[in-house]
């Protein structure tokens, strides 16, 4: 094989499998190790780089992290990440002096931002210290998007929420609050220099069954979860029937418990483990005692003098990769309520079709996945306005790309021109046998997150439920983390071939082999590659044998033996920081350290 | 001496052996040798021999002498026993410990200064005895432990560290122990796992001493240029003579037996022995073929290795002292110590 290139940024990056895995590549261990040493307010802030809302997040996140954590390939459970980042929010001193500077002087620029949600901020919060003047349309009296609309108060409360937005409107932003942009035509006609549209993904999908428009205690979960959010819903019959199961569904049966339903069903149509709803999501719908009623298939609304009575539905028997089903009967279930959670869609009717901005048949927007630019100049997309409904941590990358294009635009650069990312390769080593960073494996298993009892928690509607991390669990996550960040760094010419780093191995990830095609080389390891998206790493010929060095990267617990019993230092253990790019902040790839 | 102990985190395909324990359950204490021994490597042989083999931990009794190497048996099979005997003295002690349990097997660590200095008469004397054990020397031509001093080993001519050459004679264990009657006699490299555990499995399966003498480079004091016992000098001049696969008792043999005469020996338990590809004229149950087929190709320089000799014929200790065949632990007290009416009879016989 060709030898590794670990000075190409990716390598090394995807060895981080959670930093690779995060939309907006947070670098996770780095804000661990940071937490493990109280650094509380250093945690945040490095958050706050790459994911702006650290504290929302650290409640919210989808954290596609947690299932690729490496952790999780070794004990069954990730590392906790998105608990931890809580933990610092949590924690964290007074940072209103650590956030960017406004510059007094303008640039001379003008850009709209339409909608007040995490994608609009994000973009906000790039472009306001680079001197543009941002002019922020929202539709509502309140900021925040579906985060205050549609995420339920017993999830992130409303202090949390307001207090990492106004972080950025407070850095200028001049905010329309109840503009609603009904022309895009007629924005145009403002002359702003560039135009970003983030306007969600706001409609929730109908059910069109017979006596769906024969009562008003049917409800569309968006909807709904909206007009309480808004006050405008306080109460709910006591037998409530959701329909779908993904995340919103669990928002809706969660938020039912609070507002007075005691018999509530989450219906789905297929089996468990072909829900869409996140496993913890389900996980704490459950402890509130929702049930859960796989294999109905919705028939018909059941509406009896004018008022909603319940719902048929239809009993289904699935084939096994539940692609195929059979009917076995009809049922009726009651129903004081029905809310639909069967999913969102993107809708742009105030955005004219004649003004070069082209849709697909899906009547989408086309947008470019690297410049967020649509098919007309200047105008671009992010966040569930650009390809459908994602979540936050999309937003806020989506915002941070989009932001790297208006500036280029706005400073004639082509928006092709996308910046590149840099990284630092610095050794760890502190004395012979003695690393920068606590490299031994902590076994303790996942902490579990504590929640406010059940009874006290249905009180109110904004009482949160997860308490966070205490102290003693804050030190045990963090020792689960396995610095994947801090790698494994060879020198060919070094080695003598002694094996001392092969056998030290805990998990038999080395090997020194002839030289081979990867999918041989793969055959001839210490241990068998049995996860084939771990990249292997392959050295140069070594100098005695002509052997190669092979590492599969997929189980390193970078506990950094191999470097500690190697006579020769050819092993090295070096933290690989990636630096990324932001609008007006270019990586500098001259003075990027490569031991 | 590293950190941290080796961590629990374990390959999710660790396999499991007959007794269903994992390698990681023949391992020992951290190893606390210079980074790049060739005696740590030599313990992960072991381990995967043992583990390879599905020897119960506790039916393992480990011995050794003084030195680096004689440290090493602290670094596999935690589950067994182990002595750590005085300097030398690795044979007599085992030979007491296997006089009382037989039934145990024995693996004796020593090194060359351990084995060819101060413990060679005990070695000579076991290895006439056949005392059923593995024997191995982590041969590196040095005292490691007491900062590199030339061992008996060191072949004349060999530089030290600080440049000066040894002009003493060495003494080869391989052909010491083929001239006072060896019946089992290897030599290994460290670095060469693939050759060295099928070696230590077919040692464990021999009836009688089981000499393997494995060159186990001394990365801190004889690893450098002009040293005849460095990683590099002996990648040079390895001649690899046999290739032996260790064929466990109720395993079939399936391979056909290559050319050049190559030869299989049937061991006592019904393991066999299969020398794939032996040169020419090479007989592996050839007492003097073997010796002349090694002063031919050691007068050339080269370092002779693999599986050289066998000879499962021969008696061993408790075979030829017509002993009890078991473990003195379970022959009934009344009999292993009969009272002093019956020793009287006895010294009566002699009066
Ligand atoms: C019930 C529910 C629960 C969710 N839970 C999570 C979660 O736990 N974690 C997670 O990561 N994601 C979650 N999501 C998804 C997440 O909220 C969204 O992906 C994210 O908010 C999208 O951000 P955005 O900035 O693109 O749009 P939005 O947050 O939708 O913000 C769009 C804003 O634009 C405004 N707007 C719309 N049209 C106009 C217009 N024409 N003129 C002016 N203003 C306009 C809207 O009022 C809104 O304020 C959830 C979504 C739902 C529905
Ligand atoms: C009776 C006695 N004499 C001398 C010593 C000093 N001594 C300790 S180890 C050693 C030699 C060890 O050499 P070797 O057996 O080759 O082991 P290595 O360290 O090279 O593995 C000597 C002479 C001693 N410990 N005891
Ligand atoms: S163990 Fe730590 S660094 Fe590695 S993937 Fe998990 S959280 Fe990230
Ligand atoms: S420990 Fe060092 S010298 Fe020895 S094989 Fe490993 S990398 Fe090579
Ligand atoms: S001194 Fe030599 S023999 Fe002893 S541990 Fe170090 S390298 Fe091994
Ligand atoms: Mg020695």
């Amino acid at each position: 094989m060709k030898p590794t290139d670990v000075h190409n940024p990716n390598y090394y990056h995807k060895v981080v499998d959670c930093q690779w895995a995060c939309p907006a590549h947070t670098n996770v261990p780095e804000y661990i190790r940071l937490i493990a040493q109280g650094r509380y307010t250093d945690a945040y802030m490095l958050n706050r780089e790459s994911n702006v809302f650290p504290a929302i997040l650290g409640r919210t996140c989808d954290r596609p992290c947690e299932p690729a954590c490496r952790r999780g390939r070794l004990d069954g459970k990730p590392v906790a990440i998105c608990r931890l980042k809580r933990v610092a929010a949590d924690l964290r001193d007074d940072i209103s002096d650590r956030l960017p500077k406004i510059p007094s002087k303008k640039n001379g620029k003008r850009v709209a931002l339409i909608g007040a949600g995490p994608a609009s901020l994000t973009v906000a919060n790039d472009l306001m210290p680079l001197g543009y003047e941002v002019v922020m349309f929202e539709k509502y009296d309140k900021p925040g998007g579906l985060m205050r609309t549609n995420i339920p108060a017993f999830r992130l409360p409303e202090a949390v929420l307001m207090d990492e937005i106004n972080q950025i409107l407070n850095m200028g932003v001049d905010i329309r609050y109840n503009t609603p942009i009904e022309s895009m035509k007629a924005l145009l006609a403002e002359n702003f220099d560039a135009i970003f549209v983030g306007t969600g993904a706001p409609r929730g999908k109908e059910l069109e069954l017979p006596g769906r428009h024969d009562t008003n205690r049917i409800h569309i979960g968006i909807d709904w979860l909206e007009s309480i959010a808004f006050g405008h819903t306080d109460s709910v019959g006591e037998k409530v029937l959701i329909i779908g199961v993904g995340n919103t569904s669990m928002d809706c049966c969660r938020s039912s418990c609070r507002l007075g339903g005691k018999d509530i069903k989450v219906m789905a149509r297929r089996p468990r483990g072909f829900f869409k709803a996140s496993p913890w999501e389900l996980e704490d719908a459950e402890e509130e005692n929702v049930e859960i009623l796989v294999n109905h298939a919705p028939l018909r609304f059941v509406i009896e003098n004018g008022k909603l009575i319940g719902m048929d539905f239809e009993r289904l028997e699935w084939d096994k990769g539940a692609k195929k089903s059979t009917t076995i009967d009809t049922i009726f279930l009651p129903a004081d309520d029905v809310i639909l959670a069967i999913g969102q869609e993107n809708s742009f009717p105030w955005i004219e079709r004649d003004i070069g901005i082209e849709f697909d048949k899906w009547d989408m927007p086309t947008v470019d996945e690297k410049t967020m630019q649509c098919t007309r100049e200047g105008i671009f997309f992010g966040g569930d306005a650009a390809w459908g409904p994602k979540n936050i941590i999309w937003a806020a990358e989506h915002g941070h790309q989009a932001a790297i294009s208006i500036h280029n635009y706005c400073q004639g650069v082509p928006v092709t021109e996308r910046l590149p990312q840099g990284t630092n390769l610095i050794s760890q080593k502190m004395g012979l046998s003695e690393w920068s960073y606590h490299n031994d494996y902590n076994p303790a298993a996942r902490q579990k997150m504590r929640h406010v009892d059940l009874v006290e928690r249905f009180k109110r509607m904004n009482i949160e439920v997860e308490l966070g991390f205490s102290a003693e669990q804050t030190a045990r996550e963090v020792q689960r983390c396995l610095n994947c960040d801090i790698e494994t760094d060879f020198t060919a010419a070094r080695c003598i071939e002694c094996d001392a780093c092969i056998d030290v191995c805990p998990v038999q990830c080395l090997t020194i082999a002839r030289d081979g095609e990867e999918d041989d080389l793969r055959k001839r390891l210490s241990a068998p590659a049995i996860n084939l998206t771990q990249d292997l790493y392959v050295s140069a010929p070594l100098p005695q044998t002509a052997r190669i060095m092979a590492k599969d990267e997929d189980l390193c617990v970078h506990c950094g033996l191999c470097a500690e019993r190697c006579p020769t230092a050819a092993w090295d253990m070096q933290k690989f920081e990636l630096l990324i790019p932001y609008a007006g902040r270019p990586v500098n790839i001259e003075s990027c350290v490569l031991a | 001496m590293p950190s941290i102990a080796k961590p629990i985190a374990t390959h999710p395909s660790l396999q499991r052996n007959e007794l269903g324990l994992t390698i990681r359950d023949y391992e020992g204490a951290m190893s606390t040798l210079c980074a790049g021994c060739g005696h740590d490597s030599i313990t992960a042989a072991i381990v995967r021999a043992f583990w390879e083999l599905s020897t119960q931990p506790h039916m393992i009794a480990k011995l050794s002498g003084i030195g680096c190497s004689s440290k090493t048996p602290a670094y596999f099979v935690n589950g067994a026993h182990g002595f750590n005997s005085a300097h030398g003295r690795m044979p007599p002690i085992a030979t007491g410990a296997n006089a009382a349990n037989r039934e145990l097997t024995y693996i004796g660590v020593s090194g060359d200064g351990d084995s060819l200095s101060i413990g060679l008469g005990h070695m000579c004397h076991a290895i006439r005895r056949n005392l059923r054990m593995v024997y191995i020397i982590e041969n590196n031509g040095v005292y490691g432990l007491t900062k590199g001093q030339f061992s008996a080993s060191a072949d004349v001519g060999s530089k030290s560290k600080k440049g000066e050459a040894n002009r003493m004679a060495p003494i080869d264990p391989v052909m010491l122990g083929l001239s006072i009657g060896a019946t089992f006699i290897a030599r290994s490299f460290s670095g060469d796992k693939e050759q060295l555990v099928p070696i230590l499995k077919a040692a464990v399966a021999h009836r009688g001493f089981a000499l393997v003498d494995v060159i186990s480079p001394c990365v801190t004091f004889n690893d450098h240029e002009g040293s005849t016992k460095s990683y590099l000098y002996t990648r040079q001049h390895e001649l690899k003579a046999t290739e032996t696969d260790f064929v466990a008792p109720a395993s079939e043999i399936l391979a056909h037996i290559g050319q050049n005469g190559a030869v299989s020996v049937t061991m006592h338990d019904g393991s066999v022995l299969r020398f794939k590809g032996v040169p020419e004229n090479y007989d592996p149950t050839d007492r003097s073929k073997v010796q002349t087929y090694l002063e031919e190709h050691q007068g050339k320089g080269e370092v002779v290795t693999g599986l050289l000799f066998v000879d499962e014929t021969m008696p061993d200790l408790h075979e030829m002292n017509e002993t009890v065949d078991v473990a003195l632990t379970k022959v009934p007290y009344e009999k292993l110590c009969p009272g002093v009416e019956a020793l009287d009879r006895f010294q009566e016989d002699f009066r």
